[in-house]
């Protein structure tokens, strides 16, 4: 009988109703009934998480050639090219929840869908190819794994495969910014002139505090979310302050202070007039980043043509 | 009209003689763009050995609504897994 109810326990695991399920900790998976609001909010922020991948590969790509070495050259190709990948993974998992990609890509085109506002800022120097692999994968990374346990199945899988590939995107950033801190002193200045300008809006990535972010209860009580944006925040500076001690870098905030009631660090206010400014279409690269992304998609619309019209003619054929 | 191609589905196995596994989709106009495309997107670090692509339109799925349903004849059968069965004291290697 034991074996019975083991077997009967095995059963109800994968049924009962979307409340139960989220209650045991259980994945919410593409056929399951889920309330519109879970489904909304999930082809939100899945979305735009999508949109960052694809969008960040535009201030890194503009170095591609101008890259310091071979070596370098190759690191940041495939860097690119999985971010790329990212984009991809992200757009299937929320294709699941029933909107298309033509639908995702109209959307950011007419800016209703966002992404992440720190790639409306430029790469200025290849000391910003350390600083965005370093702090803004670093930043990506602690949110990431804390979404590896949200509650809808395809999306936690999507951070699980993406979070194994992004400790290569940090450390990469975080060697070069070692080279040129070990380097001479103009290329240490050019180091510390990035981390000078991507220090907040990385902190600026982790979003609001809670009171100030409109739709966390939601995602609270929906378990899609499982940590606060200060619980991030806090956990990103704690790890990255050392980092920067280590190399010589330091962190442009002169409130930073270790509170060793706490065992973390205090930090300065974040200026949120300009993460709102920059949100709303007033940071220095927005305008440019999405006239480039509807040129190229409207460019690459002849190969997608072309690839049906082929399969039409060889279906034909055959 | 702009298209974003037909959605495949991917599977891969990730040694000689292991299970294939879903791993995710990706989009491309005919079999052969399917597997380049799944390749290029989920074995950049030697991941895989195999990889199915099927269209997503040909996977039948059950439903999680009929699961009590569905899944039910099994449910008795517990004479089916090995641990119903007594074994006498002493036997081994069984």
């Amino acid at each position: 009988m034991e074996l019975l109810e083991k077997n009967e326990k095995l059963q109800d695991k994968a049924s009962g109703s979307f409340e139960a399920k989220i209650e045991r900790d259980d994945a919410i998976e593409p056929r399951d009934n889920m309330p519109e609001g879970y489904r909304k909010h999930l082809i939100r922020q899945m979305s735009q998480h999508a949109h960052s991948e694809v969008i960040g590969m535009q201030p890194e790509g503009n170095w591609i050639t101008r890259a310091p070495s071979l070596r370098a050259k190759q690191i940041l190709l495939a860097k690119i090219q999985d971010e790329g990948g990212h984009g991809l993974y992200l757009y299937s998992a929320a294709e699941t929840l029933g909107i298309s990609r033509d639908e995702m890509i109209a959307q950011l085109h007419s800016g209703k869908a966002k992404y992440s506002n720190i790639f409306n800022y430029p790469a200025l120097t290849w000391a910003d190819i350390g600083a965005i692999g370093w702090l803004v994968d670093g930043a990506a990374i602690v949110n990431q794994v804390s979404l590896q346990r949200t509650s809808y199945g395809p999306y936690s899988r999507a951070m699980v495969r993406i979070c194994k590939e992004e400790s290569f995107h940090q450390r990469q950033g975080y060697e070069i910014m070692a080279k040129m801190m070990s380097g001479t002193a103009a290329q240490r200045e050019m180091a510390q002139d990035a981390m000078n300008r991507w220090w907040w809006p990385s902190l600026m990535m982790f979003g609001p505090h809670e009171s100030e972010s409109p739709r966390s209860g939601d995602a609270f009580k929906w378990k899609i979310k499982r940590s606060t944006n200060d619980e991030l925040r806090q956990k990103f500076i704690d790890k990255t302050v050392q980092q920067a001690e280590v190399i010589g870098l330091k962190v442009p905030d002169d409130q930073l202070r270790w509170n060793e009631e706490k065992k973390s660090y205090d930090h300065g206010p974040i200026n949120w007039d300009e993460f709102h400014s920059v949100i709303n279409g007033n940071g220095p690269c927005n305008k440019q980043r999405m006239a480039h992304h509807k040129k190229v998609h409207a460019e690459g619309a002849w190969v997608r043509e072309a690839a049906e019209a082929y399969r039409l003619k060889e279906e034909k054929l055959n | 009209m702009d298209t974003q191609l037909g959605k495949w589905e991917v599977f891969m196995q990730a040694k000689p003689g292991a299970n294939y596994i879903h791993a995710g989709a990706i989009h491309a106009s005919d079999k052969k763009m399917a597997l380049q495309n799944a390749r290029d997107t989920y074995t950049r670090r030697g991941e895989g050995t195999s990889i199915w692509v099927v269209p997503t339109d040909a996977i039948v799925a059950s439903n999680p609504d009929d699961n009590d349903m569905f899944f039910d004849p099994s449910n008795d059968k517990t004479y089916r897994l090995p641990t119903f069965y007594v074994m006498p004291e002493g036997a081994k290697a069984i």
